[in-house]
This record gives structure tokens, C-alpha cells and sequence, in this order.
């Protein structure tokens, strides 16, 4: 059990580190979520060579999603997507109930504004896995109330 | 074993490209180059009519008279290419599959090494000795 709070104290850590160093001067504030998301990236493109490493050649776009929200949130999250909607013209979103990097905040609004940057390296994440596999696309996310949130991913066709 | 080994990228640039030292080692890039469009249109068939056929191993890819050339294409879209010697028959399919296996997995910890940028040249000690033993010991 000790291996899941580890990714969640490292990944607090990491916005300590990127928001203190901000702080300090050493770049201007706007740039910490596009660090953040950058790190994700690369920790996606790693991941995803890793986890489909045995797994059978994939379809479609669709069931490429269909891996992200089963396999891949499985196996960072400890949990699947509870819901994915497709409009079937490359936008789609994943629903998170009970997001585990947000968890540990307080449900209330209180940490409302503060909820993007912990979830800025996951959308790099995402993105970067996707990419990897051949797709290309851009992810944003939105919090309406605590735990739970909503990723979208708009896939850029070329 | 192999004469030669290579990985191509996504889009379909040379990351590792490794041969016997043999006075036509071009001969090999040639190779490895033209068994390009064989993988291409074996991928592109999947999902249309063979289903089931969602393998990375795609087997051999075409016979020459001194070679056979052998392919794999992970999910990310890299390939691995194989070439063996026609004379070696003592080689069999499932000894091709687990030299790709050992291939994949191999370029799964490079990809991982957070001193490797994705889309680089392929310099990693732990990759080419892998390769070296899947090479003609001979010369």
C-alpha cells in the first residue's frame, strides 16, 4: 500500500518545488502549470511504452482511449475512469468521481483555485501517452466541486 | 543470429542501425529501408480484414536470396528490423520472436532513461550489448 501514497507525496512535492522556485524569481508564475504539464509529458511517453509493451495492437482512436481510461488509470491512479464520453469527432472526456491527487485536499471550495496545478502534470500525462501512441491532441481539465473532475482531450487532426 | 538490426523511428528515421562489419554494410540500410514499405502495408491492413491479426510481431517481411527480413512495430509506432541469413535455417520463428521480445524490452528502458530524449539517436551501452548478442559472433 506504501507504493500509492509515495507518487502522491512526490507529486506534492513536485508543486512545491516548481511553485517555491517561481517564487524566488526564477521564472514568472504563468509558467509553473506549463512545467508541470511538460514534466508530465515525458513521464507519459516513458509510461505508455512501458504498459503496452504486451498488449496487443491497438484498433482506433477509440480504443486507444479505452486503454488510457482502464489500463492506464489503473495502473497510476489505482482506479478506472468512471465515465468517457466521445462526441465521435475527436473530443473526448474522461470523468474522474474521486480524483486520488485530489483527494487529500479539503472537498469545500476552499482549495478551489489552487485545484489546477494538481492537475496540470496529469493533462501532460495524458497527453504524453497519447502522442506517443500516434495521437496527437490537446488536454485540459475542469474541477466543479472537489474530488471529482472532468478531463478533456481534443484530439488535433492532421 | 542477425547480420544486421534496426530501429526506426516513427517517423520513419533511423534511431539504431547496426551490421557485421562487411565491406556492403549499405546494402544493409538499403535493406532495412526498403522493408519500410512492407511494414507500413502490413499495419495498415490491420483492422480491415485480419481482425485477429493485432500482433506486434509481423513475421517475415520478404525473402531475398541471401536474406530474410524480419519486422515488429510496437504500439508507439517504432519498428524493429531483423535481418537474418538465408543459409541459417537453424533459426526459427519463435527464436526471431524472442529476439525482437528481448529487442522491445530493451528499448522500453531506453525510452524510460530520463537522460534519453524520445526521437534521439539510440547511444545506450545496456541497448547495444543487447544487440551484440543478438549479432553474428563470427567476425
Amino acid at each position: 500500500m506504501a507504493d500509492e501514497a509515495l507518487f502522491q507525496f512526490l507529486h506534492n512535492e513536485l508543486i512545491q518545488y516548481v511553485y517555491k522556485s517561481a517564487e524566488q524569481g526564477e521564472m514568472e508564475n504563468g509558467r509553473c502549470i506549463t512545467k508541470l504539464e511538460n514534466m508530465g509529458f515525458r513521464v507519459g511517453q516513458g509510461l505508455i511504452e512501458r504498459f503496452t509493451k504486451d498488449t496487443p495492437r491497438f484498433k482506433d482512436e477509440l480504443d486507444v482511449m479505452k486503454f488510457i481510461c482502464k489500463d492506464f488509470w489503473t495502473s497510476v491512479f489505482k482506479k478506472q475512469i468512471d465515465n468517457l464520453r466521445t462526441n465521435h469527432q475527436g473530443i473526448y472526456v474522461l470523468q474522474d468521481n474521486k480524483f486520488r491527487l485530489l483527494t487529500q485536499l479539503s472537498a469545500g471550495k476552499q482549495y478551489l483555485e489552487h485545484a489546477p496545478k494538481y492537475l496540470a502534470f496529469t493533462c501532460g500525462l495524458v497527453r504524453g501517452g497519447l502522442s506517443n501512441l500516434g495521437v496527437k491532441s490537446i488536454v485540459t481539465a475542469e474541477v466543479s466541486v472537489m474530488p471529482a473532475c472532468k478531463f478533456q482531450v481534443m484530439i488535433q487532426k492532421v | 543470429m542477425a547480420v544486421c538490426i534496426a530501429v526506426v523511428a516513427k517517423e520513419n528515421y533511423p534511431l539504431y542501425i547496426r551490421s557485421v562489419p562487411s565491406e556492403n554494410e549499405l546494402k544493409f540500410h538499403y535493406t532495412v529501408h526498403t522493408s519500410l514499405d512492407v511494414v507500413e502495408e502490413k499495419v495498415s491492413a490491420v483492422g480491415k480484414v485480419l481482425v485477429d491479426q493485432r500482433e506486434l510481431y509481423l513475421g517475415l517481411l520478404y525473402p531475398t536470396e541471401d536474406y530474410k527480413v524480419y519486422g515488429y512495430v510496437t504500439n508507439s509506432k517504432v519498428k524493429f528490423v531483423i535481418v537474418v541469413e538465408s543459409s541459417n535455417t537453424s533459426l526459427r520463428d519463435n527464436e526471431i520472436r524472442s529476439m525482437f521480445r528481448k529487442l522491445h524490452n530493451s528499448f522500453t528502458d531506453v525510452m524510460c532513461n530520463p537522460f534519453y530524449n524520445p526521437g534521439d539517436l539510440i547511444q545506450s551501452k545496456a541497448f547495444d550489448s543487447v544487440v551484440s548478442s543478438m549479432m553474428v559472433q563470427a567476425c
